[in-house]
């Protein structure tokens, strides 16, 4: 197995996929000539020529939109957001668009396109530039979520992501971009809605996606530092959600905390405490408990910004309280 | 254009008229419900630009979107269908007014969001582009729609990149209850082209053979050369913006006059007075007409409503790539299919005799 960044993996997985399938195309701000604002699709342009890696203007609703429109046509685009905070200007062509023709139509239509790009805080980018929308996404009928962790996640399910038939908002994170890992050299594909176990452990279950299990994981060597054993879950898919998985994993260590980059208000580790309450309400020993970004928007001074993020320590502390050891 | 193609340009303008007042009374009668928006008096636009289309060419449309429709030959009983929420509807109940979906006659649909189908539209044309086709995309809207953002974005992208798309403004002076001249900077609104670079026309949307002449420049260009470009069609709707608007920001005088010019009315006197057809051939096309409307009603009152299960079907495509055990707790999972689900083709009505008709054009 190679080890590769996620910024490698992501590259292979679409140069992969336009090699493969023809109708597969790319478009957005910088894809082509400047080779990606975070080099993601480097060397793409002079591999597959412009009509299949456009370089877009800056809009947002219009990449977003042509996405959809030629994917009516049969097309698999990928429509690349520089980072999802300028998804925003493409959210109607999503929500009301993307993830409805379907149904509008009696089912005659349907949407085969990817929009993917960075998401979540980078280093000292501020408000405007840091935020994690999978909450809003996810939100949608319509539509399928991803946040991969791992460079094997990002390539297999990116993968899948661009042969499936239904609209894909596909998360990624910039600070994930250089992490390192192994993938695997062989062909391979990981199945959108299938949950991994990053870390086994028998005391208390930690769900959490993206930059998240990174977090999750730095707080699970320490705990296991102090004797907990951290299960540490990552259901790479949002919607839709491997629920079982973490279901099975709750009922084991009868603990549960779930760690997410977005705000704690109406955020989607609002909804995974409610099915687990319901779900495994038996098998609970102390309430779920959540650990979010504050709920202000991001600051720009470092110091400011490491309280809003998540912390490996707020994660131990609230593993702590639902073990009752605070 | 022929002395019988002319006949039947006049009987589709038509058709398009008595379905709209159709819809009206069912709408009064409380079996239509929510936002209906009629085209009654823009027909002309409709006609003229969808009657120059190929079999495989795409439209994508706005709300106001039932004539188009009519115009592309969709079946009238699916499409009332449609508005009253049945279960033979086009779109499976699903759409209502505003969502005529036929892709088998490459009818994207009606889009609800004002200017928002105009960026799909630039990506149907990018589709057209990569795959090498000689299709043209027709796309359809309001003069509402020149001052959303989305607007700019796509013309912008259509001229950088050659996308074989028409945009059509069907000028009717109010974006709902707001004339033009409160809401555009700029009043001939055509000459927003020259922003992209493409070629614009201004075109009487009243006249159905001066329509033909402007759209059917536009589709060969766009077919030759991959250049899009925007037409203006000037015209008027004389009901209000839905069935919700009594109109008060106009006066009764100013639709009284554009009605002088109705589209149906002048193409009935220009049938007369120029192909040899008589009163009593406009007569009988409009009984005809009415026959058909009725028949559609028939059908409307024996369709089932959607089942209670239907509500999950038609939001998710079943795909080998979705882990489906987890998938399947949703019920739009469950009901998720593989295949596209392709209207309905019924077998021809059987038209009884001509009941009274004695409604008059513009009336």
């Amino acid at each position: 197995m190679a080890v590769l960044t996620m910024r490698e993996a992501l590259n292979q997985a679409m140069k992969e996929e336009m090699a493969r399938d023809p109708t597969v195309f790319l478009l957005g701000e910088e894809v082509g000539a400047y080779q990606g604002a975070y080099k993601i699709t480097q060397g793409l342009l002079a591999q597959f020529g412009e009509w299949r890696v456009r370089d877009t203007p800056i809009a947002e609703e219009a990449i977003a939109g042509v996405a959809v429109g030629a994917a009516f046509t049969g097309l698999r685009p990928i429509a690349e957001m520089m980072t999802f905070n300028f998804s925003l200007l493409a959210l109607d062509q999503i929500v009301n668009h993307a993830a409805k023709y379907r149904y509008m139509s009696g089912g005659q239509v349907r949407c085969p396109m990817v929009m993917r790009g960075p998401s979540g805080a980078a280093a000292q980018v501020a408000a405007q530039h840091s935020q994690a929308f999978e909450s809003w996404y996810v939100n949608i009928p319509g539509l399928v979520v991803v946040m991969p962790s791992t460079p094997k996640d990002a390539k297999g399910l990116l993968k899948s992501a661009i042969r499936d038939d239904n609209p894909v908002i596909f998360m990624e994170n910039e600070v994930l971009y250089n992490f390192k890992g192994e993938v695997p050299d062989e062909e391979f594909h990981i199945p959108l809605g299938l949950g991994d176990i990053k870390r086994p452990g028998k005391d208390v279950t930690i769900v959490a996606w993206s930059r998240s299990v990174v977090t999750a994981m730095a707080a699970a060597k320490t705990l296991a530092e102090q004797g907990i054993e951290a299960e540490v879950v990552d259901p790479r898919t949002l919607r839709p959600l491997d629920e079982d998985l973490i279901f099975e994993s709750v009922r084991k260590t009868n603990r549960c905390v779930v760690v997410e980059e977005g705000w704690r208000l109406a955020g989607f580790g609002g909804e995974i405490a409610d099915r687990v309450q319901r779900e495994c309400f038996d098998s609970l020993d102390a309430p779920v408990i959540r650990v979010t970004s504050e709920d202000v928007p991001m600051p720009y001074a470092k110091t400011l910004e490491k309280s809003y993020l998540p912390q490996p320590e707020k994660v131990v502390d609230a593993v702590k309280k639902v073990l009752y050891l605070q | 254009m022929n002395r019988d193609e002319a006949f039947a340009f006049y009987r589709q303008m038509l058709l398009i008229r008595r379905f709209e007042e159709r819809c009206a009374q069912l709408y009064v009668e409380g079996k239509i419900g929510g936002f209906l928006h009629l085209y009654i008096g823009q027909e002309a636009v409709g006609v003229g630009a969808i009657s120059l289309l190929r079999p495989d060419d795409y439209i994508i449309t706005s709300y106001r979107d039932h004539g188009y429709a009519l115009a592309r030959g969709s079946d009238p009983r699916t499409l009332l269908a449609e508005l009253c929420g049945k279960a033979t509807g086009i779109s499976r109940g699903k759409g209502g007014s505003m969502h005529f979906y036929d892709v088998p006659r490459g009818n994207f649909g009606g889009d609800g969001i004002v200017g928002g189908h105009l960026p799909v539209a630039a990506g149907m044309g990018y589709g057209i582009r990569l795959k090498g086709t000689e299709q043209v995309c027709l796309c359809f809207f309001g003069d509402g729609a020149v001052n959303e953002g989305a607007f700019h974005e796509a013309l912008n992208v259509s001229a950088l990149w050659d996308l074989p798309v028409i945009y059509i403004i069907e000028n009717n002076r109010y974006g709902m209850g707001t004339s033009l001249d409160r809401a555009s900077s700029v009043k001939d609104l055509y000459q927003r082209a020259s922003a992209y670079g493409i070629l614009r026309r201004d075109v009487n949307g009243m006249d159905l053979v001066a329509c033909r002449t402007v759209f059917a420049e536009a589709i060969d260009r766009a077919r030759k050369t991959k250049r899009p470009s925007l037409i203006e069609a000037e015209t008027y709707r004389y009901r209000g913006h839905s069935m919700s608007d009594p109109g008060k920001y106009r006066t009764k005088e100013e639709v009284e006059e554009m009605m002088k010019s109705d589209p149906v009315l002048v193409w009935g006197k220009r049938l007369m007075e120029q192909e040899r057809f008589t009163q009593a051939d406009l007569d009988a096309v409009d009984q005809e007409v009415l026959v058909i409307m009725e028949d559609a009603v028939r059908f409307v009152e024996q369709s089932p409503d959607p089942t209670p299960e239907s509500l999950y079907e038609d939001v998710y495509v079943r795909s080998p790539y979705i882990n489906m055990k987890a998938a399947e707790k949703d019920p739009a999972w469950r009901a998720a299919v593989r295949e596209d689900r392709v209207p309905e083709t019924l077998p021809p009505p059987v038209l009884n005799p001509p009941a009274q008709a004695t409604a008059k054009v513009g009336s």
